[in-house]
């Protein structure tokens, strides 16, 4: 149809595919109808990508990347650059409501199981920028040359050194030296301002790619492409552009009310976006009291420090990242959908993301046995979910969920077993029902209630 | 929503209990920063300059930085918190080097530019209300939220000395402990009490503005900024309100 019509626009289009492009992902997309609250975070964590790309350049122009210098160009920035204040405070805020948006839009496909067939690419690109983002938020820390910058990269570094063999040289060469300096400080420049940012921008891209493919999930799962009028435009489905460009525009209005009030308001927010101890430039002589990650890590941070063993650590929490890459292919129920997968799966679903947040919370406390304990308790918790997944996948009898039940105490006793000795056992036997209630609820009540029974999932979309 | 209501729930609830180890040491005096009082920040700046500024430096910070903040001119500035010699372009060093600091406190006087970013204002309120009188330090002085502090109890003559009053506990297990409770006045500064805790205030003041000159501008930038956004927000509401009046859903 663009071939026909002239003027500046065909001319594009008989040498670029402009309009085909712009159809093909705006204006003849068809999204789902009903979009509700949880569908806001995407646009906006594309939004805040752009943002931290903008304020990137700009810190970059006034930024000096060599240890002696760069925690006094921070400085500079913030006392002496016109708005320099603003634009620092942007980033660095940009930086935590990436991770809010982020925890956010992976939750709603959690819930509404849109890592499920046909979309399992769509989750796996997804959760490889989820990877790059911490790379990058990491990297970031450094920068400022503070003295949490130092320490976080020196302990975060340090775990490369826990794997057997290749550790120690593998964390020197990740560091450029024997322990983090100006060659650090520079490498981390070089990715975090170039490397990732480019890996980033594409994954988002191919992200979106395979999202148009497949087309959009929503809040009843329903395939909204088995319900195609005569001209093959789905039923229940909407083009994106205009109604859900404007409809993001309300979002992307919130959001940066909310944004703006941290950046100009409280842009430490007390300690959680900025740490106090990086107001201080890094002293390599100085170990500070505490060294803990922003908020962003510590759930992860948590589960490192909760197991005993260092590399039995490291691999606790490479394996809770890990999980999210198999989440399709653990839980193969055919219900998307929690709206239509019984009220076991959505406790389940609650309790994860309140593990989320306590795991979180433990991660910023002090190192002490009870905490480290309790830690390791949601630990369990966390990993207790992704079980869940598999066997809540498809109807069990009721001598599965008993064995799963005597499975889960043994392992429970095995692994507190394990535990004695560096855990006094007394602190233990404060907490050890946190993952015993966990699991009893979830296997006995499907004996003896219905709770864990999907519904009747509809054929067209609802409006609620 | 009402899952997310509920969940919202549980985890306050929890935060207390989870936060249950508190932590030790004195408990910390609040003051409240006041930007907006200018003869506060004026009166903070002088004791900053008089008694800080000589051993302390603030290495971020020009002098012409904080002088919208004090609401003085640059001519007043120099005449009256400047040391003859400096410029008001210049930053606030100081001649003592860092070798020295070491070989005269057995520590550098630490660099005050973001101090209160680093502490926050309750804790040096508090520090500078804390010196007291202990024979066993080389100052003679030692500080209930620092102890064993290198520093000098530099505002002496202003406050005046206080001695430590101790209480005797006892703790979970029967054993009794001796901790600091209070303080009385030793020897009188020229100071009255009143007088001498507007003092620190005033100087803590002058210390958070140091730490964030920005912040000056930032609350007034934020304010029409987000007075814009929430205009944009609601047209942007009722422009998606039309657009989506036609669709059922």
């Amino acid at each position: 149809m663009s071939n026909n019509s002239s003027g500046f626009l065909s001319w594009i289009d008989r040498r670029f595919p402009l309009t085909d492009l712009w159809n093909e992902h705006m204006a003849r997309y068809f999204a789902p109808k009903n979009f509700n609250f949880w569908y806001y975070f995407g646009s906006l964590a594309l939004l805040v990508l752009v943002m931290q790309i903008v304020t990137g350049i700009w810190l970059a122009m006034n930024y000096t990347p060599n240890s002696k210098l760069a925690f006094d160009s921070v400085e500079y920035i913030m006392r002496d650059v016109p708005w320099g204040w603003v634009i620092r405070f942007m980033h660095s805020t940009g930086a935590s409501a990436f991770f809010i948006l982020i925890y956010l839009h992976m939750y709603r496909g959690l819930i509404y199981g849109s890592y499920k067939r046909p979309r399992e690419l769509v989750w796996l690109i997804g959760a490889c920028i989820f990877v790059l983002l911490m790379a990058e938020a990491f990297m970031g820390y450094l920068l400022p040359w503070g003295q949490m910058s130092y320490w976080g990269a020196e302990v975060i570094t340090s775990l490369f050194g826990a794997i057997p063999w290749v550790g120690g040289g593998l964390e020197t060469w990740i560091r450029g030296d024997f322990s983090v300096s100006n060659a650090t400080l520079n490498r981390f420049f070089a990715w975090h301002a170039v490397l990732i940012p480019i890996l980033l921008l594409a994954l988002v891209v191919v992200h979106i790619i395979a999202l148009h493919r497949v087309g959009s999930n929503n809040p009843d799962g329903v395939e909204i492409h088995d319900n195609e009028d005569e001209d093959g435009i789905p039923v229940d489905g909407v083009p994106f552009h205009p109604y859900y460009t404007v409809k993001d525009l309300v979002g992307v209005g919130v959001f940066l009310i909310l944004f703006s009030l941290v950046v100009f308001f409280v842009p430490t927010l007390d300690g959680w976006f900025l740490e106090p101890d990086n107001f201080v430039k890094a002293n390599t002589l100085k170990t500070p009291p505490e060294i803990k990650p922003l908020w962003y890590f510590m759930p992860f941070y948590a589960i490192l420090r909760s197991v005993p063993n260092k590399l039995t650590g490291v691999l606790s929490m490479g394996a809770s990242i890990v999980a999210l890459f198999v989440l399709p292919w653990l839980d193969r129920s055919p219900i998307k959908s929690h709206r239509y997968r019984g009220a076991l799966y959505q406790l389940g679903l609650g309790v994860f993301a309140l593990t989320f947040f306590v795991l979180g919370f433990m991660g910023s406390q002090a190192p002490t046995p009870a905490h480290a304990d309790l830690g390791f308790r949601f630990t369990e918790l966390y990993f207790s979910f992704f079980v869940l997944m598999v066997i809540y996948s498809r109807p069990r009898s009721k001598g599965f969920y008993v064995g799963a039940l005597v499975v889960a105490a043994a392992l429970i006793f095995g692994l507190d077993w394990l535990r004695v000795g560096d855990i006094p056992v007394d602190i233990m036997l404060r907490t050890w029902w946190i993952p015993a209630v966990y699991w009893a609820v979830f296997s006995i009540l499907p004996l003896f209630t219905r709770l864990h029974i999907p519904g009747d999932v509809p054929t067209r979309v609802t409006s609620r | 929503m009402r899952v997310l209501l509920a969940l919202l729930v549980c985890i306050t609830s929890l935060v207390p209990v989870l936060a249950g180890a508190a932590e030790g040491g004195i408990k910390l005096r609040h003051m409240s920063v006041d930007l907006s009082d200018q003869a506060s920040l004026q009166r903070g700046a002088r004791i900053f300059t008089n008694y800080c500024l000589s051993c302390h430096a603030a290495r971020q910070v020009r002098y012409k930085q904080v002088l919208p903040g004090l609401g003085i001119s640059a001519k007043e500035m120099r005449d009256n918190l400047m040391l003859p010699g400096r410029k008001i372009g210049d930053k606030m060093t100081v001649a003592m080097t860092h070798k020295e600091g070491k070989r005269w406190f057995g520590v550098a006087p630490p660099d005050l530019s973001n101090i209160e970013r680093v502490r926050g204002a309750d804790w040096l309120y508090t520090y500078l209300t804390s010196f007291y009188l202990d024979p066993s330090r080389p100052t003679g002085v030692n500080n209930a939220v620092f102890p064993k502090v290198a520093m000098p109890d530099v505002l002496w003559e202003l406050q005046g000395l206080q001695k430590p009053v101790y209480k005797t506990v006892k703790d979970a297990d029967g054993k009794t402990h001796k901790v600091l409770d209070g303080f009385k006045v030793a020897t009188k500064g020229r100071m009255t009490a009143e007088q001498s805790d507007r003092m620190v205030r005033d100087l803590v003041n002058f210390l958070a503005y140091m730490s964030a000159p920005y912040q000056h501008k930032s609350h007034l930038v934020g304010l029409w900024i987000i007075l814009g956004l929430i205009l944009f927000t609601i047209s942007a509401y009722f422009l998606k309100r039309e657009y989506w009046k036609d669709v059922d859903h």
